[in-house]
């Protein structure tokens, strides 16, 4: 439709998650009219997010240095491991003031529709992490839907016969959900009313 | 329950269209293709949220246009509610109620309380399996619309199941990793049986609610020729009756599951569950499909839909009744019996091409539909 770099910006743009080819379009006109500054300084900021934030070796939350903020934090207990999918869960949590423990990101959720199973996943890495023996309880927070509930049930019967306490948040959150989009009261309540699965 | 006002936008034939229904009954007469059924398929998506004679939504929406917009002002015990669904094919649909956004599009299911019967329902006597089984869930998600959740869950985990296990067949067949892939098949078999016995538990309660209501309603419509008998049938399930007891069927659905693994994983699809079943309708010793007679089959037909009708006014809410091209099909007798079984209702939708077809006793109001244009006569 559109001719050299105009059309690779349309194309680029449209790869992205959530921008259709109309809005793919409207952005890359709105760039195209946009400030020399301005457009400069989009394309650093995609540099240097590419060159300086990375993955915390531990949990897999994007860090700046080896090891997240969380990870490194004295004052947080290893008793406790909240599992979550990507790392924006983790902020949704933060949110809530309700957790003091670490997390563990697994990447998404076990999904055979997109091609993702276990082996996916940093399942891997958490189940080192628990033989490492600090962690008392596991608490899983994957999405409340289909995905999710299915992740949950493989690691429970993973870490089951660890040991180790394994618990769910408690329903409340919309079921067919994601859990970024819960409000911070009801993501609150879901873990203080956490159950035990295994 | 009955809808005040309908204002469609973009829907089907009508770019533009607002109409204001008293209670009772009230009769759509105009030229075919005008847009009667256009008009009363609104409702029944807004009930259900789906069409009773497409699968898809992009045919709901205007050529050329796209989206459309059903909006519904509802009468019930006293009180207005304000339904407005938005369709937008190969997006989600967006809802509100009463102005205010719904998490869901589906959220709004089964506020508008809704029975249709048309002509494509025919295809619950001689039809397919997946024909029945639609009944009895959209019933069940008007009774309880926590089964509109059930049942997505389930299809999905049956989507991803299928998934596993083609994936699976074809690795092996190219002698890839088929294997690994399968060990999380226990997961999805755990999940298929726990949302699976939740679904089957409601339909088995369903039916035993059901059934009563259809004979009735068969009696009366057939002036007591026959008796109508409908049974729940499972094959996974053995020929074993099933009760609707939820712990008992997660049981044996994981128990059928783990028995069908072998030939499963050899077909490469799901063949356990309630996406499956069927139900049996019999009409006296024998079956309906294959054995009754047109006029019997449509008789049937009728009488799921007025029986369903009529538990949902038993249990709660009187739902609209909603009569598309019906009384064209049926002989005088039964026109007659139809009209004084439906009159009582708080609100019947009744379209048809020739006035005279509908019976006297069923008076209300009367519209007229003809080139975009619905005029209220009566
Ligand atoms: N998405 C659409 N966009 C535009 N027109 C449509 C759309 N879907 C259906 N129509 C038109 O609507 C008309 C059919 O309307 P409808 O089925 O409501 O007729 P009817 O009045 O019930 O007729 P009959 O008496 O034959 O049952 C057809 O002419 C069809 O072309
Ligand atoms: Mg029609
Ligand atoms: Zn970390």
């Amino acid at each position: 439709m559109y001719e050299g770099a105009l059309a690779d910006l349309v194309d680029e743009l449209g790869r992205l998650p959530g921008i259709g080819p109309k809005s793919a379009q409207r952005i890359a006109f709105h760039v195209l009219g946009s400030d020399k500054a301005d457009v400069d300084r989009l394309a650093d900021v995609l540099r240097t997010v590419k060159e300086q934030v990375r993955f915390c070796t531990v949990c897999g939350n994007v860090a700046t240095e080896e090891q997240c903020r969380i990870c490194r934090d004295p004052r947080r207990g290893d008793e406790l491991i909240c599992v979550v999918e990507e790392p924006k869960d983790i902020i949704a949590v933060e949110r809530t003031g309700e957790f003091r423990g670490r997390y563990h990101v697994l990447g998404g959720a076990i999904n055979p529709l997109d091609g993702v199973g276990p082996d996916d996943l940093r399942i891997r890495e958490l189940m080192m992490r628990l033989q490492a023996g600090a962690t008392k309880e596991v608490i899983i927070a994957t999405d409340p839907n289909t995905e999710g509930e299915a992740t949950a049930t493989y690691l429970a019967l993973m870490i089951g016969p660890m040991g180790l306490a394994v618990s769910r948040l408690a329903s409340g959150l919309p079921v067919g959900g994601d859990l970024e989009y819960a409000d911070e009261v009801t993501l609150g309540r879901a873990f203080e009313g956490r159950r035990l699965i295994q | 329950m009955h809808v005040r006002r309908l204002q469609l936008t973009d829907f089907r034939s009508w770019s533009q269209v607002d109409v204001t229904f008293p209670e009772g009954p009230s009769v759509l007469v105009g030229p075919n293709g005008h847009g009667k059924t256009n008009l009363v398929e609104s409702v029944g998506y807004l009930a259900t949220g789906a069409s009773h004679r497409v699968a898809g939504d992009a045919p709901l929406v205007r050529h050329g246009a796209e989206s459309a917009v059903i909006r519904a002002a509802i009468g019930h015990e006293g009180r207005e509610l304000r339904a407005d669904l938005t369709i937008q094919p190969g997006k989600s649909n967006r809802a509100r109620l009463n102005r205010s956004p719904l998490p869901r599009a589906r959220d709004l299911i089964g506020v508008l309380k809704a029975v249709v019967f048309a002509p494509e329902d025919l295809s619950l006597v001689r039809g397919e399996p997946e024909q029945r089984r639609r009944m009895l869930d959209e019933l069940l998600i008007a009774r309880h619309p926590r089964f509109a959740g059930v049942r997505a869950d389930y299809e999905r985990v049956v989507r991803q199941r299928n998934t596993l296990l083609r994936t699976a067949y074809l690795a092996r067949k190219t002698g890839g990793r088929g294997n690994t892939d399968l060990h999380t098949l226990d997961i999805w078999d755990r999940h298929l049986a726990q949302h699976g016995a939740d679904l089957l538990a409601g339909r088995l309660a369903l039916l035993e609610s059901l059934s009563p209501y259809v004979v009735k309603a068969y009696d009366a419509v057939s002036a007591g020729r026959g008796r109508p008998q409908m049974t729940y049938q499972a094959a996974w399930a053995d020929a074993e009756p099933l009760s609707p007891d939820r712990d008992l069927l997660t049981a044996r659905l994981a128990a059928a599951l783990a028995a069908a693994r072998a030939r499963e994983t050899e077909r490469g699809t799901t063949l356990v569950g309630p996406h499956r079943d069927d139900l049996l309708l019999r009409l006296g010793d024998l079956p309906a499909k294959g054995y009754a007679s047109h006029g019997e089959s449509w008789s049937y037909a009728l009488a799921l839909r007025l029986g369903a009708a009529e538990l949902l006014r038993a249990e709660a809410v009187s739902p609209v009744l909603i009569l598309d091209d019906v009384f064209a099909e049926l002989d005088t007798d039964r026109r007659e019996r139809l009209a004084a079984m439906v009159t009582h209702a708080p609100q019947v939708l009744v379209t048809c091409a020739v006035a005279e077809d509908v019976p006297a006793a069923m008076t209300g109001g009367r519209f007229d539909i003809c080139d975009g244009e619905v005029n209220r006569v009566v």
